[in-house]
């Protein structure tokens, strides 16, 4: 069974996404990379160094893996459509995961901010992913400004606690028509999994994998639950039973009725 | 509202008192707690708290890989003059210290960024000694003009400045702030800074809430370990990085825990801190803070650093020289006396490889000029 996300024009297969950030090594990354056949990673503009007389992180990203760059460190939606213009002025390409931090302390999303940047930069052909707390009205007006997927987190960054935001997540899977990818908090293969099994098109992982002992082992298997959990939700998941059967049912009596 | 507020509030803390209640239960049971209170992060800097080194260092580091990774960033200082006005018992730049003087010219400043530059490095610290006449805020502008062609990220750690002395910085390119309060028991400070603009306590105090509405991203604070009760210092020094999060929370904030080292004068340290001390404040401060940046500097030696690294550090500097055009002047146009000697001396690739080593990741350049 063929099974394709297709964003703007381009198919993806590997519906596990990878962030770049957080690996002890490039060399690492890399491996995560090809363990997990990533077949599209965020990387942060603010590391991407062309210049360097070191090592440039676009050097370790493999071949058939596309990159999307990532606006963090902007304050606001100003600081985020200038990253994204100098990615794209860089070659870096025009898939822009939004990224708008106001709050250091959990670095939760500033939705207000997100949403100005989806309008003007969707406006100039930027496809746009951005990244916000699952709210559906904002998602809604994400929609409407031009975004290209919403991603709701499913907990707060690096914090490793899984889909604590799952009925909010649910509803938006429900009534959003585009891909939702639940980015950012899971910190297990089975809670990835949950998300696919949920309905969510793909999921963004970065410090479980980067910080995991062995991180290609940890990207495999990441990408093998949300293999697992992708099948199961188009096998058609059985609702799980809410009542039990009763051996003496409750209106059994209509049925003694009839009989008589 | 400034942070002063809470310091006057806080100023008779009863920190023995507290210290008294603490039981090993109680350490075990913060450390499997997530937003640890003022009462908890004394609790961690206990006497009582030494015992339970090892499950904090564990605790510690497991917060540390998951907020920032297995990454650490690097910098370099840049001492653009040594002249300063002020004259604190402890400095080498004491203006009372006959020590040999210069401040750099532009020329040299480039030059200086040339070599700098070479080794890899994008994240710059530039410093002064405090003095206004002699490195005044227009001369810092025209270095920073001059710098942003070389490094993607500038801090500045210089005399405190106004809100719109910041505010002009940052329009510049500055995007860091250091500054140390030194010592933060405000009768102290006045036995230890006896002369110069330097003795203005609250003109310093206040000056990262400053540059914070000036929108500086990154701020830096600190005590100077070896003047006061260390125990104290830190005390404030979290209820200090506390403070800036809570009311500037899209800024990012970092301590550092420098030790007095030797440096021209002869001033002995009044208070002792063992390397056992900067581990226990190292593992409270993080375990306190999981998001607070920490950076340990050359100031120390290179084992302690090394083994400072998987307890919570996220910033270091690399081939640091603490002298005015230290990098490219000659011998005899260098000024021989450091504000303080380094420790760790090895060069940026040395440093690079260690962290490899060590299984980190060396960040060179972690942002941009937008």
């Amino acid at each position: 069974m063929e099974d394709v996300l297709e964003i703007a024009g381009k198919k993806i297969n590997n519906r596990l996404f990878i962030g770049t950030g957080k690996f002890s090594s490039y060399q690492i990354m890399k491996k995560a990379l090809e363990e997990a056949k990533a077949e599209l990673a965020t990387v942060a503009l603010r590391r991407v160094d062309e210049s360097s007389k070191t090592e440039n992180i676009m050097d370790y990203i493999p071949q058939n893996c596309s990159v999307m760059i990532n606006t963090s460190g902007a304050r606001d939606a100003q600081e985020a459509v200038r990253i994204a213009r100098l990615a794209e002025a860089a070659g870096a390409g025009n898939w822009i995961k939004i990224e708008v931090i106001r709050d250091n302390k959990y670095l939760l999303p500033d939705n207000i901010e997100t949403l100005k940047v989806v309008e003007i930069l969707a406006k100039e052909g930027f496809i746009t992913f951005p990244y916000m707390s699952p709210d559906l009205s904002v998602a809604r007006r994400m929609v409407d400004a031009g975004a290209s997927a919403v991603m709701p987190l499913g907990s707060p960054i690096g914090s490793n606690r899984g889909v604590k935001t799952r009925e909010l997540i649910e509803i938006m899977v429900n009534e959003i028509k585009l891909p939702v990818i639940v980015d950012a908090g899971l910190g297990r293969p089975s809670e990835a999994c949950e998300c696919m099994e949920l309905g969510c098109a793909a999921v963004l992982v970065n410090t479980a994998i980067a910080v995991a002992q062995n991180p290609p082992e940890m990207a495999q298997a990441f990408a093998q639950a949300v293999y697992a959990g992708r099948l199961a939700y188009l096998s058609g998941i059985p609702a799980a039973g809410k009542f039990a059967s009763p051996s003496s049912p409750l209106t059994g009596f209509l049925r003694e009725a009839k009989k008589s | 509202m400034s942070f002063y507020d809470n310091y006057c509030q806080n100023k008779n803390f009863d920190l023995e008192g507290n210290f008294n209640s603490v039981s090993s239960a109680s350490i075990q049971n913060i450390l499997l707690q997530d937003n640890l209170n003022i009462a908890q992060f004394v609790a961690l800097l206990s006497g009582e708290a030494q015992n339970y080194l090892e499950s904090m260092a564990q605790r510690a580091q497991e917060i540390t890989k998951r907020n920032f990774g297995n990454v650490i960033e690097l910098y370099t200082p840049m001492y653009l003059s040594n002249y300063c006005d002020n004259s604190c018992l402890y400095c080498g730049f004491n203006l009372n210290n006959d020590i040999k003087r210069r401040t750099l010219t532009l020329e040299e400043v480039e030059k200086e960024a040339q070599f700098i530059s070479s080794l890899g490095l994008k994240h710059l610290l530039i410093l002064t000694g405090e003095s206004r006449l002699k490195s005044p805020v227009s001369y810092i502008q025209e270095c920073v003009k001059l710098l942003k062609k070389y490094f993607p990220s500038l801090a500045i750690e210089v005399y405190p400045l106004t809100e719109d002395e910041y505010t002009q910085l940052v329009a510049q390119g500055v995007d860091g702030l250091t500054i140390y309060q030194e010592t933060y028991d405000e009768q102290l400070y006045a036995k230890m800074h006896i002369g110069g603009p330097k003795q203005d306590y609250r003109f310093r105090l206040d000056a990262p809430e400053r540059g914070a509405r000036a929108r500086m991203r990154n701020i830096s604070i600190g005590a100077l370990l070896g003047l006061g009760d260390w125990r104290k210092e830190v005390f404030f020094l979290g209820l200090h990085a506390k403070y800036l999060q809570d009311n500037f929370p899209d800024v990012e904030i970092g301590i550092s825990v420098p030790r007095i080292q030797p440096q021209v004068s002869d001033f002995k340290p009044i208070c002792q801190v063992s390397d056992k001390n900067i581990v226990q404040i190292i593992l409270a401060l993080r375990i306190f803070l999981p998001r607070l940046g920490i950076t340990i500097s050359t100031r120390e030696n290179p084992q302690f650093r090394e083994n400072l690294l998987s307890l919570g550090i996220t910033r270091m500097s690399a081939g640091s020289i603490t002298s005015v055009g230290g990098h490219t002047l000659g011998e005899a146009d260098q000024e021989k006396a450091p504000q303080f000697e380094i420790q760790d001396k090895r060069s940026v690739s040395q440093i690079k490889a260690v962290l490899e080593r060590k299984g980190y990741q060396p960040v060179f350049k972690d942002w941009l000029y937008l």
